[in-house]
């Protein structure tokens, strides 16, 4: 199963002799690190971690920060039209991306945001899927301990920072750590809107490594090893709740 | 007013997120709606012309193609990340040595982003010295072209999908059979059921309802695949390959098609929730929610 990854990492090691040898060797006869030196030399590799980690960072404390204030209203607020309102988050839910995708790109043009920071990021401050699972998240907070605050005199902002947010952590680890992913991994949208390479994520300038005719595969395999090592590392590190995520959103959602 | 006991604070909760939500989804899908009457290049002013997108796309061979090629890439794709992901839930179920540490090797393709799985088995499927046709040439075999010939290039770019979705079916299924009463399975060995009918007659039917899941958010899912389709083939040779999401695509940023597109991507959108409430009207039939 990790068989390919393994490929990868062996490939990336070879040199463009090696690597396509028949039979094919598991580990290299003469290993090279030279792929990782043209790598370094054809991609602004720290300028394009840098994006994919400041993107990926700024979406997911964004989708944090607003699906947790929903949820707590969601789950302790009184409001008018409260279920009208959860059925669009719900709605929203059901959109596929594509379907949006070129309204989103005539507006983000109207505004002059094609090829910026701000037009790739925007689509991904907010998600309904982390207000749904905040809310679940919120609900099964017990009344006993807000009830002891509000004798206290706290109003609702200290509620939601004092009370609810902290015992909510480990859903908010949860959401994270799939919001994270989905925007470190997100390929469609920054393709359709970033032109500048300089602007480019990591899955952007990537796929933008093997051309039409003549691929360095050697190369591409030792870029997409560099690509792969934050994700393994903070994967191997998460492993288990992350796992724990798949599942807790997977069967709720 | 009880009612709207809260309403200036839910208004400060809840704006953060719904006014980006209805900025970057609902209008969009509506204004998706809208254009899809519409025809427009982005240059003039757009035009009304009522369902004309929609007479053109019944019969545009590249939409249908395009529409063949999802539902064949899906044929695929669903029963063999499906049985694949059974069969390694079924072994994963019990805990011995390393059943820890393979469970997180088969999870480790799913966080990872598409474009790394499609570039790492397109070198995998390489006609001209890959994994696979130098294995086959050691051993004397020529090789297909894989994602390079017409025939092959659809499989070519399930099985990487498969490799990169079974963790996650695993372990929607893996649940599943871990929420079963183990007393169901004994009870049926003492009365002298053979494992294969434990198998089929108590696990299989027990798991319909995790089985339903996996279904039906793979079906949503797959029926918008394009990512590591695009960065495998591109939709070739010859539009093997080529998916609903890249015609889409193809007609709003490489035509400027702007109201085609979209009344393509209405079309999709209906598909996906035709199919998918009929999923859930003909889950009484076979779904035991025991």
């Amino acid at each position: 199963m990790l068989f390919p990854f393994l490929w990868m990492v062996s490939s990336s090691l070879k040199n463009s002799v090696e690597a396509f040898a028949t039979p094919p060797t598991l580990f290299p006869k003469e290993p090279t690190l030279e792929n990782y030196r043209n790598v370094f030399r054809l991609l602004d590799m720290p300028r394009l971690f840098l994006n994919s980690i400041v993107v990926s960072l700024v979406c997911v404390f964004l989708q944090l920060a607003t699906s947790a204030l929903a949820g707590y209203a969601f789950a302790r607020l009184q409001f008018k039209a409260k279920n009208a309102i959860f059925l669009v988050y719900l709605a929203t839910m059901m959109i596929p991306f594509q379907v949006i995708i070129v309204p989103l790109f005539i507006g983000m043009r109207q505004f002059g945001l094609i090829d910026s920071y701000v037009g790739m990021g925007l689509p991904m401050i907010a998600s309904a899927f982390g207000v749904f699972l905040m809310r679940q998240a919120m609900l099964a907070i017990p009344r006993e301990l807000e009830e002891a605050a509000i004798l206290d005199g706290a109003n609702h902002f200290r509620l939601f920072f004092s009370v609810a947010l902290p015992l909510c952590i480990p859903t908010l680890a949860a959401l994270g750590i799939l919001s994270f992913m989905s925007v470190w991994n997100a390929y469609l949208w920054p393709l359709v809107i970033i032109f500048s390479p300089e602007k480019m994520t990591l899955p952007l300038a990537l796929s933008n490594l093997h051309g039409e005719n003549l691929t360095d595969w050697p190369m591409v395999m030792a870029a997409t090893t560099i690509a792969t090592l934050p994700i393994a590392i903070v994967y191997l590190i998460l492993q288990k709740q992350i796992a724990q995520s798949f599942l807790t959103a997977g069967l709720k959602g | 007013m009880i009612k709207n006991k809260h309403g200036r604070t839910a208004a400060l909760f809840i704006a953060p997120s719904f006014l980006p939500l209805i900025a970057f989804f609902i209008l969009p899908m509506l204004a998706a709606g809208v254009l899809s009457f519409t025809s427009w290049d982005l240059l003039s002013p757009p035009q009304w012309i009522g369902l004309d997108n929609f007479r053109e796309l019944i019969v545009d061979k590249d939409f249908l193609l395009s529409l063949r090629n999802t539902l064949l890439f899906i044929a695929g794709y669903l029963p063999l990340v499906y049985f694949l992901g059974l069969a390694a839930a079924l072994a994963l179920n019990r805990k011995f040595k390393g059943s820890t540490g393979l469970r997180a090797a088969y999870f480790l393709p799913v966080v990872t982003s598409w474009v790394i799985v499609a570039l790492l088995w397109k070198w995998i499927l390489n006609p001209n010295g890959g994994l696979v046709n130098s294995g086959l040439a050691a051993i004397g075999i020529e090789g297909p072209g894989w994602w390079a010939s017409k025939e092959w290039s659809m499989i070519s770019v399930i099985v990487p999908s498969a490799w990169k979705d079974l963790g996650y079916v695993m372990l929607i299924l893996l649940a599943g059979l871990q929420a079963i009463p183990p007393e169901y399975k004994e009870a049926a060995s003492i009365d002298g059921a053979s494992k294969r009918q434990i198998l089929f007659r108590i696990t299989l039917p027990l798991l319909t309802p995790a089985t339903f899941f996996v279904l039906v958010i793979s079906l949503i899912n797959n029926f918008q695949v394009f990512d590591q389709i695009w960065v495998m083939t591109e939709g070739g040779p010859e539009g093997s390959t080529s998916v609903v999401v890249q015609q889409i695509v193809k007609n709003s940023f490489e035509y400027g098609h702007m109201g085609y597109a979209s009344a393509l991507s209405m079309v999709l959108f209906l598909i996906i929730m035709i199919i998918t409430a009929a999923q859930v009207r003909l889950q009484k039939r076979w779904v035991k929610y025991e």
